[in-house]
């Protein structure tokens, strides 16, 4: 039983990871209707930034917040990029014609962050704890073991879904983006400025990458796997459905901790590795009985 | 001026029906037939086959395959490798299990193997729609990468799990040399972009585009969704099929799962884009283009006397690749086939201005 919690906990924290980067596709989606495959990249590519001039300034007086906000900023003008460069001249395009252009980001932003920074693997270290302890001792016959990076992690994580739902129900601009995600035109017309929103939104899914990236990356290292983690953060999409920032949540444990538990369970009998498509195969299966995923709209064609 | 069809009356409705119904079209065809079967073979080396018309032709068909299904119906999918890599594993088995068989056929036996998987995964698109189903396909992409590195039978039980495979004999007669190779694939390409070509002039493929540009209403003039949906997903897998069972017995030779990875599917998809969405002619222009770029821009900076590292190459490579995509879909959405028919336009104009 011990063991049994001690894979789910860790399937869960993994989840959480997951989470946090679907949650980047999510707020994008909502915001502006595109599928933004880019969001592994922009993972990467923040972490590289953070994690070079992490190095470049480790002599100055307060490395790690230099380099943040140095990080935060390129991913502003990052945004600002995408807006003018991609979304503008894109704008009234079909969907999938946006989803490509995505596609066309993640590659340039891929080879300019390697181009820029280099590609080897960085070690990433911020004072995230190391090593594991055993909780619930009381519980379970010689407790349960749990990483305290993960424990970090999850905090960490909370804390952001926290101040993002602060930001979307409680401030001015986060009105104005669930305005946006509800209705562009409506929006439009009482004085919201589209162009301005879709920047915000790719700010913040930049920030949420920041964050993804400096977790995962001091956990794996900053290297260009990073990227690929978007494409485990895609089946957590589709089980949560791609408009719920609460899905993404739910989502990602259920993905993190069915993963864990099939390579532990199921794994074995048929030759192991099966974590590397059984969250495409659950969220697959799932689908077939409720197409707009868990949290997702139902959309009614007019013809 | 010369391309011009004034005075080309149709009298007959198969005159009106014909593929090319405008002389200047079959004399450009056929030009082009000329070229490919006779000028080319006379003046390309070894390097150049194996290097470029070999690639170029076999990611063609592919390609045009991708845009039966992404183009003419609607339903993006995101694992054209895996379809590949099944035509190439079925293929594979099909030879070393019924030796007697003629390697064609196994080809042929290896694009239904795609098919009958194709048509499995074409499934939920009959539920879910647009990204959803874009990332569903991705499920079968992870899924094939995966049993064809873990299940050591399709692989029959060579211990790297890598392939090598002697040259395609037919009849006797050894496909070992490039040019052989390239005559090969030629035909094979030439024969399914006869099929495409009329597929989609077709009832099918008329049903396909109903669908792909509303399918509710598309269902409400008769065409029935599951039959238009998964024929192009049928259809479609087999053109990858057969496409990644050339892609591995002529043009690799040996190979491992790693050779149909995402990236595969991806570039795959780029070609359709690139070339046209929902044109035949679109995905030859893609292929060529998606294939020739990455060695265009290895040999540049050779060409401009820039000493870089292969490293930095492959990144701007990346950047190149990256941003091309997105100038293509923001100047010409309608990719390279739409470029050459705007051609044919000014072409039939000039060089008078009316």
């Amino acid at each position: 039983m011990g063991f049994f919690v001690e894979v789910l906990l860790s399937g869960l924290m993994a989840g959480v990871l997951y989470s946090l980067v679907a949650l980047g596709f999510v707020l994008i989606f909502k915001a502006s209707g595109v599928f933004n495959f880019a969001q592994g990249a922009m993972v990467l590519f923040a972490a590289l930034t953070f994690v070079r001039l992490l190095d470049i300034l480790k002599d100055s007086f307060a490395p790690i917040t230099l380099s943040l906000i140095i990080t935060i900023a390129m991913m502003v003008m990052l945004a600002m990029a995408i807006e003018r460069l991609v979304l503008r001249p894109l704008v009234n395009q079909p969907g999938i014609s946006l989803f490509m252009a995505t596609l066309g980001i993640a590659y340039f932003l891929d080879g300019f962050g390697q181009t820029l920074w280099g590609s080897d693997i960085y070690t990433l270290d911020i004072g995230i704890p190391k090593g594991s302890i055993f909780i619930l001792e009381s519980v379970f016959d010689g407790g349960i073991l749990v990483a305290k990076e993960d424990l970090v992690a999850t905090v960490i994580a909370g804390l952001l879904v926290v101040t993002l739902a602060i930001f979307f129900q409680k401030t001015r601009i986060g009105r104005a983006l669930r305005a946006v995600a509800d209705d562009h035109q409506a929006a439009q017309s009482i004085g919201i400025p589209l162009n301005y929103i879709w920047v915000i939104v790719w700010t913040v899914a930049g920030l949420v990458a920041l964050v993804a990236g400096v977790i995962w990356g001091s956990k794996l290292g900053v290297q260009f796997s990073l990227s690929l983690i978007a494409l485990k953060a895609l089946p957590v999409l589709i089980l949560g459905g791609f408009e719920s920032v609460l899905g993404a949540i739910v989502g990602g444990l259920i993905i993190g901790a069915g993963e864990k538990l099939s390579e532990i369970y199921i794994g074995p009998y048929v030759g192991g590795g099966i974590e590397y498509w059984f969250a495409y195969m659950l969220a697959l299966g799932f689908l077939m009985f409720r197409p707009q995923g868990l949290f997702g709209e139902v959309h009614i064609d007019r013809v | 001026m010369f391309y011009r069809e004034a005075g080309q009356f149709k009298t007959s409705y198969k005159a009106d029906q014909a593929v090319f119904p405008i002389f200047q079209d079959r004399v450009f065809v056929a030009i082009w037939l000329l070229i490919g079967f006779v000028v080319v073979p006379m003046l390309a080396n070894e390097y150049v086959f194996r290097a470029i018309f070999i690639p170029v032709i076999i990611m063609a068909l592919a390609a045009i395959g991708l845009n039966l299904l992404v183009g003419y119906c609607g339903q993006v999918s995101l694992g054209s490798g895996a379809f590949m890599a099944v035509g190439a594993y079925a293929a594979y088995n099909f030879m070393i299990r019924i030796p007697e068989l003629n390697p064609l056929i196994c080809f042929l036996l290896g694009g239904l193997s795609a098919t009958v998987v194709g048509v499995i995964f074409g499934i939920p698109s009959l539920r879910i729609k647009g990204f959803y189903l874009a990332v569903a396909t991705l499920a079968l992409q992870f899924f094939t990468d995966w049993t064809f590195s873990r299940i050591d039978w399709f692989t029959n039980y060579t211990p790297s799990g890598s392939i090598a495979v002697q040259p395609v004999a037919v009849w006797g007669f050894i496909f070992d040399s490039p040019i052989r190779k390239y005559f090969l694939c030629l035909t094979v390409l030439l024969i399914f972009t006869i099929i495409a070509k009329n597929l989609v002039r077709g009832r099918i493929g008329r049903a396909w585009m109903a669908t792909r540009d509303m399918d509710v209403a598309a269902e409400i003039i008769g065409i029935r969704p599951i039959y238009a949906k998964l024929s192009a997903f049928a259809v479609s897998s087999f053109f990858i099929g057969v496409a990644g069972a050339l892609w591995a017995f002529v043009h690799l030779g040996s190979w491992e799962p790693l050779a149909f990875d995402i990236n595969l599917s991806f570039s795959i998809l780029f070609m359709v884009i690139i070339g046209g969405l929902g044109s035949i002619v679109g995905g030859m222009l893609g292929a060529t283009f998606i294939t020739l770029l990455p060695l265009f821009l290895n040999q540049l900076p050779i060409w401009l006397g820039i000493n870089m590292s292969t490293a930095m190459v492959s990144h701007l490579e990346y950047m190149i690749f990256g941003a091309l995509i997105i100038f293509f879909l923001a100047v010409e959405p309608l990719g390279l086939a739409r470029i050459w028919q705007i051609t044919k336009e000014k072409l039939r104009l000039w060089p008078f201005p009316h």
